[in-house]
């Protein structure tokens, strides 16, 4: 389903502040994969997000989704094939739109946009039955703005948002990360309610080992812009923080330096 | 100075009004609705009043010489669009090159720095002389009028459209129109396109209206136009809130911005400082939300001073 091969990503090359931030990266997910991608500061892990999203070319190597190589294809081209969830809240939604006018932005990701009305009756109804299962309330306020709503509900939408359409690879960037807990283990239920429903093969980054152990079927470790330990299956589920820290101390010859991972 | 000689102004006040405010449409669909401030205004409005003047006076039908403004128009949005996106030059950069480089296209359009029409010789739609005793379908202001009506529930219904609302989302936030499958950068062009076509009309009106274009028309456009959007803005937001209320709350701002500009001359304010004056008044505007979101912010007050 994706394949990177060898990516290289340099930021700022040439001047004092090159960082090397994607150093080889081989990664493949297969149909169904649900991965969760976890690593120190400055690992590489929303870069490699940001390279399969195609936010820019990557200096080396090849992305291929679904069997297509999309390594130089524009970032609104490939959107067709994702669905993004970003960090910030702010990020994955209009602000200055409505909620169902954001619902039908989504749903013609990767169609041609043309005259005809931007959201049509029928539409109105299922985005108020697919905001009511989500259980915050929305249904009801389908014409207000998304700027009004908190950072879960704008979480909770823009989820919505990515899987309105049934994309091929579903990508996580840390995305409960700037909420509270509670909220943040409400959007992560959600977040696997709806995976597990559509079958998504998804890529989840996320500060927090334990979320890292228990959700998906396949981990992930990421060090200086490069996969150093892969876990998969049952191996993957009887896995505990420390003996996770343990493998990252082996695998990379350093400690694991992410202090929220460490205090969650 | 009279109230009558102040009262008596009032049409010409009321029809450049509306005339600036077709312009102050264009300054809202990129200011507002992209979140680009577009320079290019400046340039284009003079482009949209020399193609006008100079067809009509090489025996052009009128419908036909408008028409070929405004594409006009839409061409010099095309030329700041690809700046921008094709060449990576910052948008309000881009929109001064263009407005430079306008200069000189004006002046050749019309070989000169001021060409006129007599508008007793020519067919022309709108005149400062058809403002008062004149059969109400020849009336200026109505025929304005009209045309803001249209143009209003022509955006309206583009802005409604699929196509429309990718365009309102770029505006909005160009990462998520991105993951949403949108193309930002044609979007940018298309809404640059549409906004200096729309000031092209409004310079081909004015054009007629005073009977001339000049090659210094536009300056300055920017700047009024703000002023109509903001003006509008303020005082109407609260109970316009629908898209086409807003438009037409806009071209509200541009006749109150020629009604006062009317009776600060009629005051007898120096002329020579109009222009100050203006710029003045939209740094304020612009201004005041930034002072309401940095000192009056609620509960953020401590941190004003951080």
């Amino acid at each position: 389903m994706l394949e990177l091969r060898n990516v290289h990503k340099t930021f700022n090359p040439g001047t004092v502040n090159a960082k090397k931030a994607l150093d080889g990266l081989d990664l493949t997910l297969r149909e169904g994969d649900f991965v969760t991608v976890i690593g120190g500061n400055g690992a590489g892990k929303s870069t490699m997000l940001n390279a399969i999203a195609g936010v820019w070319r990557p200096d080396d190597g090849q992305i291929v989704i679904d069997g297509q190589d999309v390594t130089g294809m524009a970032e609104y081209k490939r959107a067709r094939f994702l669905g993004r969830v970003f960090q910030d809240p702010m990020m994955g939604t209009a602000a200055d739109m409505g909620i169902e006018e954001n619902l039908a932005l989504a749903a013609r990701r990767g169609q041609h946009r043309g005259l005809r009305w931007g959201i049509r009756p029928a539409e109105r109804e299922k985005y108020r039955e697919l905001l009511h299962e989500l259980g915050l309330g929305l249904e009801d306020r389908l014409t207000s703005k998304v700027g009004l709503l908190s950072g879960g509900q704008r979480q909770a939408l823009t989820l919505l948002m990515a899987t309105l359409k049934k994309p091929k690879l579903l990508l996580l960037d840390e995305h409960t990360a700037a909420l509270d807990p509670k909220t943040a283990e409400r959007v992560l239920e959600l977040t696997e309610r709806v995976i597990g429903r559509d079958h998504l093969t998804t890529l989840m980054v996320t500060h927090n080992m334990r979320d890292a152990i228990q959700h998906g079927n396949r981990l992930v470790m990421m060090h200086e812009g490069r996969v150093i330990l892969d876990i998969a299956g049952e191996a993957k589920q009887n896995l505990t923080v420390e003996e996770l820290l343990e493998k990252f101390s082996a695998a990379s010859g350093s400690q694991f330096a992410n202090d929220r991972a460490l205090l969650s | 100075m009279t109230i009558a000689s102040l009262l008596a102004t009032m049409p010409g006040a009321i029809a450049q009004g509306l005339i600036w405010g077709i312009m102050a449409i264009g300054v809202y669909i990129t200011y507002k609705v992209l979140d680009i401030a577009d320079l290019t205004v400046d340039g284009s409005i003079c482009t949209g009043g020399a193609v006008c003047i100079m067809l009509m006076r090489a025996n052009f039908p009128l419908p036909a010489a408008m028409l070929i403004a405004v594409l006009a128009g839409m061409a010099t949005g095309l030329v700041t669009g690809l700046f921008h996106t094709l060449m990576g030059i910052p948008a309000i950069l881009a929109g001064i090159l263009t407005q430079l480089s306008l200069y000189s296209i004006n002046l050749k359009i019309m070989g000169k720095a001021n060409q006129a029409i007599n508008a007793r010789n020519y067919d022309v739609l709108v005149s400062m002389q058809n403002l008062r005793d004149v059969p109400l379908y020849d009336n200026t202001i109505l025929i304005v009028a009209i045309f803001v009506i249209v143009l209003i529930a022509l955006l309206y219904w583009f802005f409604g459209t699929e196509l429309g609302c990718s365009l309102r989302a770029t505006g909005c936030n160009p990462n998520m129109s991105r993951a949403q499958g949108i193309n930002t950068g044609f979007n940018k062009v298309l809404g640059l396109i549409i906004s200096n076509g729309i000031v092209a009309l409004s310079g081909a009106l004015l054009a007629q209206y005073q009977g001339f274009a000049d090659v210094q028309m536009g300056r300055g456009a920017i700047v009024i136009g703000l002023a109509a959007v903001i003006i509008g803005e303020a005082l109407f937001s609260r109970i316009f809130r629908n898209f086409a209320l807003r438009l037409l709350s806009v071209v509200f701002g541009g006749i109150i911005y020629y009604i006062v500009y009317q009776t600060v001359i009629w005051l007898g304010l120096d002329t020579d400082l109009l222009k100050m004056l203006s710029a003045l008044v939209v740094a304020v505007f612009l201004a005041v939300p930034y002072w309401k979101s940095r000192y009056f912010a609620r509960g953020k007050r401590g941190k004003a001073h951080a």
